[in-house]
């Protein structure tokens, strides 16, 4: 060998470069540049078009740079955003909802995160499974089906009508009721999951030990469980609360015309007022107000990972 | 309350958990087979809504297309997926592993309407500045649905890889095998499970996509739950219910007979 190997800190420099040119750099390259390109970059171009002005061209909004090459970029749609009170109402609203919809959603699934985990081996794959039967089936159905549920002249109403229990139909469809009930309903199994996957490898022995030394079951329960699982509680509502404050199809299918949900009106701003430098900053602001709890379950997830 | 009662208040909750999952399907099935028109009366047994739902071409055209886009969306993500999944569980630490680890979190939970208002127009610019791609369609909801899959697929792919045993590989290795054949012959039929049920959540994912789809779609490439949307919009459509009863019996299906191949295994073993 001609040459004595480097050493120090510009070995690591070279072991780190030496990743990406090997035959492991090549496997990690590809779902990365495609994963940068078509996830990280476009929320760049979104940033980037929300600067611009709503332009009768194609496409429709006005270029970031003059033809004399002056930058042309403002805050103009922000500013729009922030002095608009039914924006920010939206935006206050949508947290709101998703938050309420969590909520729903935890005191729902914990419980059945709870028995599927302590059942026997075979009951709890079939378990599981029924859990996860309803969401391999069509999102959209279902909720279709929540709402002739839910309709004016739908199942509820029609029984307790004819029960006499009600002599008027009970409005469900176009309230905020509505919303939470559509949005626990759909996301349930995503806050299941991973509380199941917390609990089924909780310790169960240190229960034991708290009720061998005289903790009562609710107390131990309390003492013992319910904080062992809180990763598991923060993944699955983070699963359930991202998401459902940017939801479009609930919103749109089950709640009132004027429901404040910023999903929607995202959408609306885009495909029907045809204003995409608007529609653009909506999304930007939705993606800041969400960057708290996409970290928060991104720390899950690495919890997780190191767990496994 | 004495431990027997909060067992039973415990089980009744679950119970009642479940009933909420699928009343819902249980209002689907039974109301495609409704001969009325409205969903507060019973028309009586009756078949006619699936009759017409096979020969409504809009309906039919759009199921295809979704199947096709479904199936190669799958295909490309579980490559990708795979490929990503390795990279989480078995690459260790290396330059960039911070970001690479969010690219594949923030997916499962970013809000549909940002992926795809930001993906159109990242589709809108590149077609300004390098010329493709040409207008939107097939391909753009293609590279849109395989973008969010991808990352569905690492996560499965990414737990079952880092629960296998290695000693296995090793001692092939030890045994003089090249890397490749290693992995060839005995890591990736270990992983042969979560390459399918990536493959399966991944075909599920983009059948159901309606808002991503919506954005990056062009004229001529309405998806099956476009064509769903605009039709339950204008009111009730009984043989959207048939399609659904459908598509539950198939999913249904699928689950028994993988339980089945479940317990089978599990008796044997």
């Amino acid at each position: 060998m001609a040459e004595a190997p480097a050493s120090g800190p510009a070995s690591t420099v070279a072991a780190g470069k030496s990743f990406w040119f090997s035959g492991k750099g090549a496997v990690a390259g590809i779902p990365y540049l495609w994963l940068f390109v078509f996830f990280l970059v476009p929320f760049a171009i979104v940033f980037r078009i929300s600067l611009s002005e709503p332009m009768i061209a194609q496409p429709p909004y006005s270029p970031l740079f003059g033809a004399d090459g002056s930058y042309q970029g403002s805050f103009f749609n922000y500013q729009l955003l922030f002095d608009d009170a039914l924006f920010r109402g939206a935006y206050l609203n949508s947290l709101w909802v998703a938050g309420i919809s969590t909520l729903v959603t935890l005191l729902i699934g914990y419980p059945m995160a709870y028995v599927i985990a302590r059942a026997r081996p075979l009951v709890r794959n079939l378990l599981l499974m029924a859990v996860m039967l309803p969401f391999w089936s069509s999102f959209l159905l279902r909720v279709y089906a929540l709402k002739t549920i839910m309709a004016d002249t739908g199942l509820v109403n029609g029984v307790l009508l004819n029960l006499g229990l009600i002599d008027a139909p009970i409005r469900m469809l176009q309230t905020d009721f509505a919303l939470y009930v559509g949005i626990s309903y759909t996301y349930l199994p995503f806050m299941i999951l991973p509380l199941y996957a917390t609990l089924e490898r909780l310790d169960w022995s240190l229960v034991e030990a708290a009720e061998d030394l005289g903790c009562r079951p609710w107390k131990a329960f309390l003492l013992v469980t319910l904080p062992l699982s809180v990763p598991g509680m923060i993944a699955g509502a983070m699963l359930v609360f991202i998401p459902a404050t940017g939801e479009f199809v609930i919103p749109n299918m089950l709640g009132a015309s004027d429901t404040l949900m910023i999903g929607r009106m995202l959408w609306d701003t885009f495909f029907s007022e045809r204003d995409w430098t608007l529609a653009s900053s909506l999304a930007v602001v939705l993606l800041l107000l969400l960057v708290l709890p996409i970290m928060l379950f991104q720390i899950a997830e690495s919890r997780r990972e190191e767990r496994a | 309350m004495s431990r027997r009662g909060g067992k039973v208040a415990l089980l009744g909750l679950v119970t009642a958990g479940f009933a909420f999952l699928y009343l819902p399907l249980v209002v689907l099935v039974l109301f495609s087979f409704n001969g009325s028109k409205l969903v507060s009366v019973w028309g009586g047994w009756s078949t006619k809504w699936y009759l017409e739902l096979f020969s409504n071409e809009q309906i039919l055209n759009a199921a295809w297309l979704s199947l096709k886009i479904a199936m190669i969306n799958a295909t490309g993500a579980t490559l990708l997926g795979t490929m990503a999944g390795l990279v989480l569980a078995r690459f260790g630490r290396f330059g960039g592993r911070a970001l690479f680890t969010g690219l594949i979190a923030a997916p499962l939970v970013m809000p549909d309407v940002i992926i795809g208002i930001s993906l159109l127009l990242t589709f809108v610019s590149m077609e300004q500045f390098i010329g493709w791609p040409h207008g939107r369609g097939i391909d753009t909801i293609l590279i849109a649905h395989i973008t969010f899959s991808t990352a569905y697929v690492a996560i499965v792919v990414q737990s079952r890889a880092s629960g296998l045993d290695r000693s296995i590989e090793e001692a092939a290795l030890d045994l003089g095998a090249r890397p490749i054949t290693a992995f060839l012959l005995i890591t990736l039929p270990m992983l042969a499970p979560a390459l399918a049920s990536g493959w399966l959540l991944a075909f599920t994912l983009s059948l159901d996509d309606l808002v991503i789809a919506s954005f990056v779609s062009g004229p001529g490439s309405s998806t099956l739950p476009m064509v769903i949307f605009s039709k339950v919009r204008l009111g009730v459509t009984p043989e959207i219910n048939a399609l659904a009863t459908l598509l539950i019996g198939a999913v249904a299906l699928a689950a028994g007979a993988a339980t089945w191949i479940q317990i089978r295994r599990s008796t044997k073993a």
